[in-house]
């Protein structure tokens, strides 16, 4: 079986006051049914308008190339009304901060059936009857009372379940979560994330995971790309990603980490520095000044994100794991 | 007696034709010098009202707050004295804490001329020393805020804090707005400051897991309370209270094993109108009669622990309440979301 998405080559430039940056430098993944695919990575380093850019909700004058093949179209080759069909209907998305994505003056249940309304052109009664469908597998209490309110009304992690809900209106095939738990507690992450997962397992839902919480990927995605200055510097299984990282970058980020089983007293290793900002993106592997295992050809050369075996590729000549052994 | 001392403050916001809101309800804490004492909790739970009343930025209800031996009191129009200036915080978001039309030194500098701490003439040369302290280059007190990032400007507001020489430094959420390198960064500069220059520091956070690397002792407040408190490493392997155990079982590891974090059933109740009863009963998985009736009070189980829960008495041994349930005749499950144990 083919995969549901598969993007190639991706690279999308934005435009600013000092023309255009590159902001997505080229890269490629593919997500499989019912899986969850994770892009990791800090601010700015380019996963959220990877993601945009395949919705075409990127600012005028953006310029992409590279193609997303979705079932037998391009994504980036529709006009945009065809987009229009796609997106809510096919693939929706789910943002960070369910309290800017819903509207403040509307009521739930007028959120919740629009997309129903418009995509599958429900009437009134049919998509208030999918509207408690929809809360109910959510789980939020007393649906029927829920529509009538407004999203004040909830708490964060309630207000993110709706959020859920009216991206899963349609019946997406997938469904795109974007920071989904970053502005909650980790009780209420939990929930969240038990509940992607089940929706995942029951009705083959596939996913893509942005979030810079590599505990977050660890729980709940199957695959991880992981992105750096507007590139992917390894990709795999996560659970082989985390457990044996190869690029210097993922086992910097994963040894910055507070474990939870870690020694007492024992200091988080950080990673010297800062990201570098999209308009100065340092030449050759955009890693490399803060890399310690920088050789000469890290300044000057792009490493190229290589099958290095068990299904993982990486974008690294040193490869510290070899360099160790 | 402690450098910063909060007995049974109660924070309360009145709400016009509303019941009030009782935000602290009766909390107690302290931190010496040198000391860093880690405030979790989740969203709601009145930890930044605590740290509010903490450097009198809000008049507690109830209550005192108390600093070098002297009470507190809340911040008026006149400047503070040099013995109140003593007593810093940093903010959550130093994007905004940080006056973006003033280049870095000048704002450091401020306390300085302010508290007439450092002759005009030597400020420049402090300005310096701080910065670097801070793990910054003396050049950047030329520059402006925002030709920095969140960490570096998280850096300025410490080193800012820093330049009235507190004894006590109050840090509301300083890590939140972080990304994974500048958090740890800034977590390990906290820790090597309050060492190094025996400043207490008392940080307010939610993330249980950053607070666990810097902080000495945690206290952990739920609906305006704190359940229980303990020194770090002893609260993570044996959490006394099921509130704690829930939120260190709610921690996703970065291991790879694909572990599902366990969710707490229910939400966290109006504080308005918070349950009878301990406040945590209607979501506590081993909740039994006296739950639902009486408020538990904060005890001292074993030496230098304190526990708010009746499954813990004075002397017991120091087990996580999932090896405790036990004792209660009947174990309620909480109901809603499914709840898993080994």
């Amino acid at each position: 079986m083919s995969s549901l998405l598969e993007v190639k080559g991706l690279r999308v430039r934005l435009p600013t006051t000092s023309g255009l940056v590159t902001v997505v430098d080229g890269i490629d993944y593919e997500v499989e049914r019912g899986q969850v695919f994770g892009i990791a990575g800090e601010s700015g380093s380019g996963k959220t308008i990877s993601v945009l850019a395949l919705l075409g909700l990127l600012p005028d004058g953006a310029e992409v190339e590279g193609s997303a093949r979705f079932e037998n179209q391009d994504l980036l080759t529709l006009g945009r009304r065809s987009l229009r069909e796609i997106r809510g209907r096919e693939i929706a998305m789910v943002f960070q901060d369910p309290l800017t994505s819903l509207h403040p003056m509307m009521t739930i249940e007028r959120q919740l059936t629009e997309h129903v309304r418009y995509h599958l052109g429900l009437d009134g009664t049919k998509a208030r009857v999918r509207a408690v469908e929809l809360l109910q597998q959510v789980r939020i209490p007393d649906p029927a009372g829920a529509l009538g309110a407004y999203p004040h009304q909830f708490s964060g992690g309630m207000r993110q379940r709706i959020a859920i809900a009216i991206a899963l209106a349609c019946g997406p095939r997938l469904l795109i979560a974007d920071e989904p738990t970053t502005a909650l507690d980790v009780t209420v992450q939990a929930g969240i994330l038990r509940l992607l997962d089940g929706l995942r397992r029951q009705s083959g839902l596939s996913v893509i995971m942005i979030t810079h919480d590599l505990g977050v990927m660890s729980s709940i995605a199957d695959w991880l790309s992981v992105m750096y200055a507007g590139r992917v510097i390894e990709s795999g299984p996560t659970a082989e990603v985390l457990a044996r990282p190869r690029h210097p970058y993922t086992a910097g980020l994963l040894a910055a980490l507070p474990h939870p089983e870690a020694a007492e007293d024992t200091p988080l290793v950080s990673i010297f520095g800062a990201p570098p900002s999209p308009y100065a993106r340092p030449a050759g592997c955009a890693f490399h000044p803060r890399c310690t295992f920088a050789i000469a050809s890290c300044a000057t050369d792009v490493p190229g994100l290589l099958d290095v075996g068990d299904g993982r590729r990486l974008a690294c000549p040193v490869d510290p794991l070899l360099v160790r052994a | 007696m402690s450098l910063l001392e909060l007995r049974e403050v109660e924070v309360e916001y009145r709400r016009a034709g509303r019941s009030p809101v009782r935000a602290v309800a009766g909390a107690t804490l302290s931190v010496d010098a040198g000391q860093v004492v880690g405030l979790v909790g989740e969203t709601g739970c009145g930890k930044s009202s605590l740290a509010r009343a903490a450097v009198g930025l809000l008049a507690p209800t109830a209550g005192s707050v108390w600093f070098e031996g002297r009470q507190v009191r809340p911040l008026g129009r006149r400047a503070r004295s040099r013995t109140d200036a003593r007593l810093q915080m940093v903010f959550q978001n130093p994007f905004s804490s940080l006056n973006p039309r003033r280049r870095v030194g000048d704002q450091i500098a401020d306390a300085m001329a302010i508290l007439n701490l450092v002759p005009a003439g030597n400020r420049r040369a402090r300005v310096s020393g701080l910065l670097e302290q801070v793990g910054l280059p003396a050049a950047a007190a030329m520059r402006f805020p925002h030709q920095y990032s969140g960490g570096q400007r998280q850096r300025i507001a410490i080193a800012r804090a820093l330049a009235a020489e507190p004894s006590v430094i109050v840090l509301d959420e300083p890590l939140s707005s972080l990304d994974a390198s500048a958090q740890a960064q800034v977590a390990n500069l906290l820790k090597g400051l309050a060492r190094e220059l025996q400043v207490g520091l008392l940080l307010i956070s939610h993330d249980l897991a950053i607070v666990r690397h810097v902080a000495d002792t945690v206290a952990v407040m739920y609906l305006g309370l704190v359940v229980e408190t303990a020194p770090t490493r002893r609260l993570w392997t044996a959490p006394l209270h099921p509130y704690t155990e829930a939120l260190i079982e709610a921690i996703p590891r970065a291991d790879g094993s694909g572990w599902l974090p366990e969710s707490l059933p229910g939400e966290v109740p109006d504080p308005a109108h918070p349950p009878a009863g301990c406040r945590f009963h209607p979501r506590c998985p081993y909740a039994f009669e006296r739950c639902r009736t009486d408020s538990p009070p904060l005890v001292e189980i074993v030496d230098g622990r304190h526990v708010a829960c009746w499954l813990h008495e004075r002397g017991d041994a120091e087990r996580p309440p999932s090896q405790f349930a036990r004792r209660t005749s009947a174990v309620v499950s909480a109901g809603g979301d499914q709840i898993h144990r080994v």
